[in-house]
């Protein structure tokens, strides 16, 4: 799950950089609504990578370690 | 080595000059911090390895990676995507052929490079500290000194493509990032995470049963005092990357000097208030984290915003370490002993952040919000990458036995204070 999550974030900086490529300076709303959908994207792929991590340790535990 | 028209006046080189030999006090405060918080049966394994990776770092950045960060206005790898050139990669000279020819502005900023890289491969150093293998630690800056900062740093400082957004794409003046929040705390606090993520927890940190069981510092002292050092460099980086990267006049130096010790400021008393409302009495080493996060902070914005409106950024950064610090470690099993990813990562988002909306430049934050999509989903998982490589050639985590017996005996064959007690696991229980 961790990869999964890191995987998911480029997408979001790739949205970033399409908001600036699409969209021309004077539509500045546009794009800035998609950077910030970028980094929400990216956010997502932090939580997931972080969920991962916690599977991580709950498999750890279970196997019998302590730490 | 090629090297840009000369902007800067002999006058500006020479301040240049004398914050940049005063700036590795940041280093050598970020090292004590360190130590102190880790355990003390580690403790001279923590302080070698500190020292170890500004020397790794050192020697491969002038045999690589400064090859490959280039220099403003110097040769460079380019693209065309939309019409516009995308320069990603720096071409400059190896093993830094013709530095001694070249004027004093390039050189400058080659040094202020080799303090930041420095700089940020020692913020993940602490946060593996009590298990994180020396030479695993000194491979891992190798790595950051040859691939990743050069990248960053040619793309933020030396005229890459983030530099170039507000050119390019009318995004204000472009990425800016004056004192190395991106540069330097950002790249050392993610590198921090893939550690903590590859290498784990300390033994015993997460029990089966219960919450996570406090492994305090050793040395308060340490820590606190490494504070006080800290700022000086501080005041050195901020000041002297006001002067080479965002050209400011001498006018407005005193300004971004006095915005650094006040974003320091106020978050040590926002983190002081807090821990004193959370816990009955402020805690000394988050207090210590709060400090650091407003120089991280200051790191972003001092040179571009007013001292009062880096006091409240201080503040905001002081509220929010320990609260982060907190949630790290109960919400999802992070151990992470120097509080790098909320005091670096966190802290330099934020000062980013309020670069972009105080400095009151059209399309500024915009410019900033960009260079942050850029650290978290091209550097992090870069670095996640690297770092997993590495793992598997030179594990990071050191065997349960030396875990046991501490750092300093299994590593160095000796302690920090041998004339100490030094507390088993159990005295933790």
């Amino acid at each position: 799950m961790r990869y999964a999550g890191l995987i998911v974030m480029p997408a979001g900086f790739f949205l970033s950089i399409a908001a600036i490529l699409l969209f021309p300076a004077p539509s500045a709303a546009a794009r800035a609504a998609f950077v910030v959908c970028g980094l929400g994207v990216e956010a997502l792929g932090l939580v997931v990578a972080f969920r991962g991590h916690m599977e991580a340790r709950s498999a750890v535990h279970a196997n019998g370690e302590d730490r | 080595m090629t090297s840009p028209t000369p902007v800067l006046s002999d006058a500006a080189c020479g301040v240049c000059l004398g914050l940049l030999i005063l700036a590795p006090l940041a280093i050598a405060g970020v090292a004590l911090i360190n130590t102190g918080l880790g355990r003390s049966r580690s403790a001279a394994q923590a302080l070698l390895g500190n020292l170890a990776i500004v020397a790794v770092t050192s020697i491969v950045f002038a045999l690589v990676g400064a090859t490959f960060s280039g220099a403003i206005g110097g040769a460079g790898h380019s693209f065309q995507l939309a019409g516009k050139p995308w320069n990603w990669l720096g071409a400059g000279p190896f093993f830094l052929g013709g530095l001694s020819a070249a004027p004093l502005q390039p050189q400058l900023a080659l040094l202020f490079e080799f303090l930041a890289v420095a700089f940020a491969a020692l913020i993940p150093w602490g946060s593996g500290a009590d298990r994180w293998r020396l030479t695993a630690g000194c491979a891992a800056a190798a790595v950051l000194a040859a691939v990743v900062f050069p990248l960053l740093a040619h793309w933020v400082w030396d005229g890459g493509w983030l530099a170039q957004l507000g050119v390019n794409f009318s995004a204000g003046s472009g990425f800016v990032d004056p004192g190395g929040a991106a540069t330097i705390h950002i790249l050392g606090g993610l590198s921090a995470l893939t550690v903590i993520w590859i290498a784990g927890p300390r033994k015993g940190k997460f029990p089966k049963e219960g919450l996570s069981t406090a492994l305090p510092g050793h040395n308060a002292v340490y820590v606190l005092f490494g504070c006080l050092v800290a700022l000086v460099g501080w005041l050195a980086f901020n000041v002297a990357g006001a002067i080479l990267w965002i050209h400011a006049p001498f006018s407005t130096l005193p300004s971004t000097a006095l915005g650094t010790l006040l974003s320091a400021s106020g978050a040590l008393a926002a983190t002081f208030t807090v821990t004193r409302i959370r816990f009955g009495k402020p805690d000394a080493s988050l207090c210590a984290n709060g400090w650091l996060a407003g120089l991280v902070a200051s790191s972003g914005c001092a040179a571009l915003i007013t001292p009062v409106q880096a006091l409240a950024v201080g503040i905001v950064a002081g509220v929010a370490t320990p609260l982060l610090v907190e949630l790290f470690e109960l919400a999802v099993s992070i151990d992470d002993p120097s509080g790098a990813i909320s005091v670096h990562a966190a802290g330099g988002i934020l000062g980013l952040v309020a670069a972009g909306i105080f400095a009151g430049q059209p399309g500024q934050l915009l410019a900033q919000l960009v260079g942050i999509a850029t650290l978290l989903g091209v550097v992090l998982p870069l670095v996640y990458l690297l770092f997993w490589l590495l793992n598997r050639m030179t594990p990071f985590r050191v065997d349960q036995d030396g875990e046991r017996i501490g750092m300093d005996l299994h590593e160095l064959g000796g302690g920090a204070y041998p004339e100490f007690v030094i507390h088993r696991d159990d005295s933790y229980r």
